[in-house]
């Protein structure tokens, strides 16, 4: 019996010790190299614009510091990108959808404390805001928020528990309803709830409720960023139109540099370079070019001509920041699940 | 115990049984573990009070329903599948063979958009059966037919093997005596792929319940209606909430268990009875 146990410990050992020596092999010092690659974990819609601005980047590092850098993208869910990079997929740089999944990397003790001011505007190079798509013409006259809760009107918004996003969607609109109704949070809740009633399909993220509305032809009106919206008026100029709600949010998709990861492999340099060169004229036009806005308000003005520039925005600080917003409307028994209980 | 180990007339049985077990801790029971650890910083009451929000409770009901009806269909379309692909010839037979893996192969988040907007109420399917104002797409139907799709190669796969070395003297002689088609399939042929059925039920339904890329394209995600567990497991992750997440896959993963355990226990009971036990 003895030996048995033994065989058995013996070939658990081999095993375990093969499979770490393995994983072992896998990392290497990569700094004062002749080229230098850096990773960017980001989220769904900004493929575009990443994949422009890297290249400009690569010229302007290559021109400053005769080093070749090479940018590994990855995009996905904002909240997923967040839980893998706490989890330890190695990111240099993040450029999520929201603070709050920032918060998220911080929170595992991967970015240090005071991220937010460390580049210019809140760390918000570029910004978007939440717009409708609706479909030529716009037969249901869809004007502003309360026309979404009007009876017979289909709306597709993701679900914002599973979609950082879709958060700014429901903030924009709480926004609207608690200017119309002067705070009152019973009426508030009501005109939300009336809201979420008229929602057909809660897509688990941004592409997906995209995809239902425009390939699948789900509901009158998509609750989009404007930025989707944009990409969608490109694709199909003679299908859908644009319309600007009177109230909605400035959404402000966050970025931050991964201290820990960057000392460990000495990019801090150049990830820090990354991030501060996207508030460069030319890395502002090419955000604008994809449809978000750019942060710097001269280049801003440039694009008049494709935004509303009149539209009343709330920021997140009129909620008291994303860790009060979170608490209160999209955690558990949050004002979100309470619309969503029993009728 | 040392004098009944040496009984045994396959050698080698000491390091196969510690390859096992490493790889079983390594790959299932280790992660298993870390799922009660994580749910373990969670209070009793805390757990109860997760697990039984009428929201997760409403989202088990929408997974355990629609996975075991999309397991029966395929326990039942898969056996015609096998018995087709075994007992008859025809052209493209090999190509067809091959085609019943291909839900395996596909990455199912392109499986669950194919799936919706051929059933949306403007896809190919969907506008056929709109017009008596059904809908596919985003309903536990909708669900249902993805969660098909997924299993079908495991009711197949398990049921074929068994098809082919099923010996056909025994149906020539019921056939001789007399013995009906439909009998001779109830009586001889049944009993044989029994075992090969329930299994593959029991793997479709496992693989089913988990199921999350192809599911929350096509369900619609609505609370108490079309959301599946894995979505609110999901959307707890989403906030970070590791242990209610956790909690609710714990409850998930143990009735799966307990389900599939009376699958076998039936499925022994039947064999027991065949050996005439």
């Amino acid at each position: 019996m003895k030996k048995r146990i033994l065989s058995v410990i013996l070939s658990a050992t081999v095993l375990v010790t093969s499979a770490a020596a393995l994983t072992g092999c896998g990392s290497s010092d990569e700094s004062n190299s002749e080229k230098v690659t850096i990773t960017n974990v980001s989220y769904d819609p900004t493929r575009e614009l990443y994949a422009a601005y890297n290249e400009i980047f690569a010229e302007h590092w290559k021109e400053k510091t005769g080093q070749e850098v090479e940018v590994t993208q990855s995009h996905g869910g904002s909240g997923k990108q967040a839980l893998e990079v706490a989890n330890g997929l190695e990111a240099d740089v993040v450029t999520l959808a929201l603070e709050y999944d920032v918060k998220a990397v911080q929170d595992a003790g991967l970015i240090e404390d005071g991220w937010i001011s460390e580049f210019d505007k809140d760390s918000a190079p570029y910004t978007s805001t939440i717009v409708f798509l609706v479909r030529k013409g716009n037969p249901k006259e869809i004007k502003d928020w309360d026309d979404l809760t009007k009876e017979g009107v289909g709306v597709i918004t993701p679900n914002p528990k599973t979609s950082g996003g879709a958060r700014w969607n429901y903030l924009a609109a709480w926004a609207y309803a608690d200017k119309l109704y002067n705070g009152d949070e019973t009426k508030i809740k009501e005109f939300i709830k009336k809201l979420y009633e008229n929602v057909l399909v809660l897509d688990s993220g941004a592409r997906g409720a995209t995809t239902t509305f425009v390939e699948n032809g789900q509901g009158d009106v998509l609750v989009a960023w404007e930025n989707e919206a944009f990409l969608s008026i490109q694709d199909y100029p003679d299908d859908y139109e644009i319309i600007t709600p009177s109230i909605s949010i400035l959404a402000q998709p966050s970025v931050a540099v991964v201290d820990s990861v960057v000392d460990k492999r000495g990019t801090r340099d150049v990830a820090t370079e990354y991030l501060s060169y996207l508030y460069t004229d030319e890395a502002q036009r090419i955000a604008g070019d994809n449809y978000y806005r750019p942060s710097n308000e001269e280049i801003l003005k440039e694009y008049s001509d494709t935004f509303n520039l009149d539209i009343n925005l709330v920021t997140i600080k009129d909620f008291g920041g994303w860790d009060e917003a979170q608490a209160t409307h999209f955690a558990d028994g949050g004002v979100f699940d309470q619309i969503y209980e029993e009728k | 115990m040392r004098k009944k180990a040496n009984k045994r007339v396959i050698p080698f049985f000491g390091l196969s049984m510690g390859v096992t077990l490493t790889i079983l801790s390594l790959v299932v029971l280790i992660p298993l573990a870390s799922l009660v650890i994580f749910t373990a910083q969670m209070s009793w009451s805390d757990i109860v009070a997760t697990i039984t929000r009428d929201r997760v409770i409403a989202s088990f009901e929408v997974s355990f329903l629609t996975s075991f009806i999309a397991s029966a269909i395929n326990a039942v379309m898969g056996v015609v599948l096998a018995w087709v692909l075994v007992r008859y010839d025809f052209p493209f037979k090999r190509l067809l063979d091959g085609m019943i893996e291909l839900p395996f192969a596909l990455p199912t988040a392109v499986a669950g958009i194919a799936l919706t907007s051929l059933t949306a109420n403007t896809g190919l399917i969907g506008s056929f059966f709109d017009k008596f104002g059904i809908q596919i797409a985003y309903t536990r139907v909708g669900i249902t037919v993805a969660l098909v799709f997924i299993g079908i190669p495991f009711v197949v796969r398990t049921v074929q093997p068994v098809l082919e070395k099923l010996d056909s003297t025994y149906e020539e002689a019921a056939g001789v005596l007399g013995a009906s088609r439909i009998k001779i399939f109830w009586k001889i042929i049944f009993p044989e792929i029994r075992p090969a059925v329930f299994t593959g039920f029991g793997l479709a339904f496992g693989r089913c319940l988990g199921e999350y890329g192809s599911v929350v394209f096509i369900a619609g995600n609505k609370p108490y209606e079309t959301e599946i567990t894995p979505l609110i497991i999901m959307s707890e992750l989403q906030e970070y909430d590791y242990s209610s997440a956790t909690a609710i896959a714990l409850v998930m993963l143990l009735a799966a268990f307990l389900i599939l355990f009376g699958v076998n226990i039936i499925q022994a009971r039947n064999t027991k009875i065949l050996k005439g036990g």
